[in-house]
């Protein structure tokens, strides 16, 4: 997973969670993210929501979110994948 | 160390708080207008480093409490963009202000003063409330509540409407919707890649960034000495 798309979605978790460029690098698709970053919590999850669709142009409906979106990097560079192909 | 000097300003009727720092015959005076809300508590500290950063430069920084927040004793409820825009009117005048620096939201209330402007990373009103009405849905959603965007500013006509821990009027709503930084005759924009520096804002936990305030006070201070009155 080192496409753009995937690049995009981890600066934007470095920059909301505060993360470094190495911990964000070496994230794949199991990675787990909700549960095993103390930094991800409800403020965050509104505030990369917001980010993504300023830098992927996309929308992103409240209804879409759930927990299972944050489950894993894979599954949150999916969701934007699907996003961005609308 | 610099330290800092505490001042105030009136505005409706009371005294408000402003962070000051810098020798009070320094021809330089600089406006900090915070980002707003709780994007303002998540960037203070890289702030005032700035601020220290001026002061061993010989120039005055000030760093006000918006009405209604921070050691603020009016009521956020009462607050909108427009109170907030006079109140800095105020500390312009009383404090002889010759250079504002604004921040995030602080761009969509810099329109002040016909005095030079930089600002960073400058935001629609929109994309700040929608990041905190997200997070308001998201709360209610965890507490087993259901809520939209539209139902919360709609009850946020009838009765102030809570987000982020900010208790918000329908004026102040209103306004966010509907506010965008201003055309301004003498405004400069500076990016983040130029001071070398991290969406403090975004973080979910307040950081510092010292490398970028060292960055920042530097850039401010090469500015405001090219378009010096």
């Amino acid at each position: 997973m080192t496409d753009s798309l995937s690049d995009k979605v981890r600066s934007i978790l470095s920059d909301i969670l505060g993360l470094s460029a190495e911990q964000v690098a070496a994230m794949d698709e199991d990675t787990e993210l909700f549960g095993a970053l103390p930094e991800l919590d409800s403020m965050a999850v509104a505030g990369l929501l917001t980010e993504m669709e300023d830098r992927l142009d996309i929308m992103i409906d409240d209804d879409d979110v759930d927990g299972d979106l944050f489950a894993t990097f894979g599954s949150l560079v999916s969701f934007a994948r699907a996003k961005v192909n609308g | 160390m610099t330290h800092p000097l505490h001042r105030t300003y009136s505005y409706g009727g009371q005294q408000e708080f402003c962070l000051c720092f810098g020798d009070e015959a320094a021809s330089r005076c600089v406006l900090i207008i915070p980002p707003l809300f709780d994007e303002m508590n998540r960037t203070r500290r890289m702030l005032v480093s700035v601020m220290r950063a001026l002061a061993e430069r010989n120039m005055r920084t000030v760093l006000p409490d918006m009405p209604g927040c921070n050691e603020s004793l009016a009521d956020i409820a009462n607050q909108s963009l427009n109170n907030w825009r006079e109140a800095l009117c105020t500390i312009t005048a009383e404090m002889g202000v010759t250079h504002i620096v604004s921040l995030r939201g602080g761009a969509l209330i810099d329109n002040v003063a016909d005095v030079p402007v930089l600002r960073l990373a400058p935001v629609k009103g929109t994309s700040l409330l929608k990041t905190m009405l997200r997070t308001r849905i998201i709360a209610d959603k965890e507490a087993g509540k259901s809520s939209t965007a539209e139902d919360l500013v709609a009850q946020s006509r009838s009765r102030p409407l809570e987000l982020s821990g900010y208790m918000l009027s329908a004026d102040m709503v209103d306004s966010l919707e509907h506010s965008t930084p201003a055309d301004l005759p003498f405004v400069q924009e500076v990016s983040l890649a130029e001071i070398n520096g991290s969406p403090l804002w975004l973080r979910a936990e307040p950081q510092d960034d010292p490398a970028m305030s060292a960055a920042f006070a530097t850039y401010i201070a090469r500015w405001s000495a090219e378009c010096a009155g």
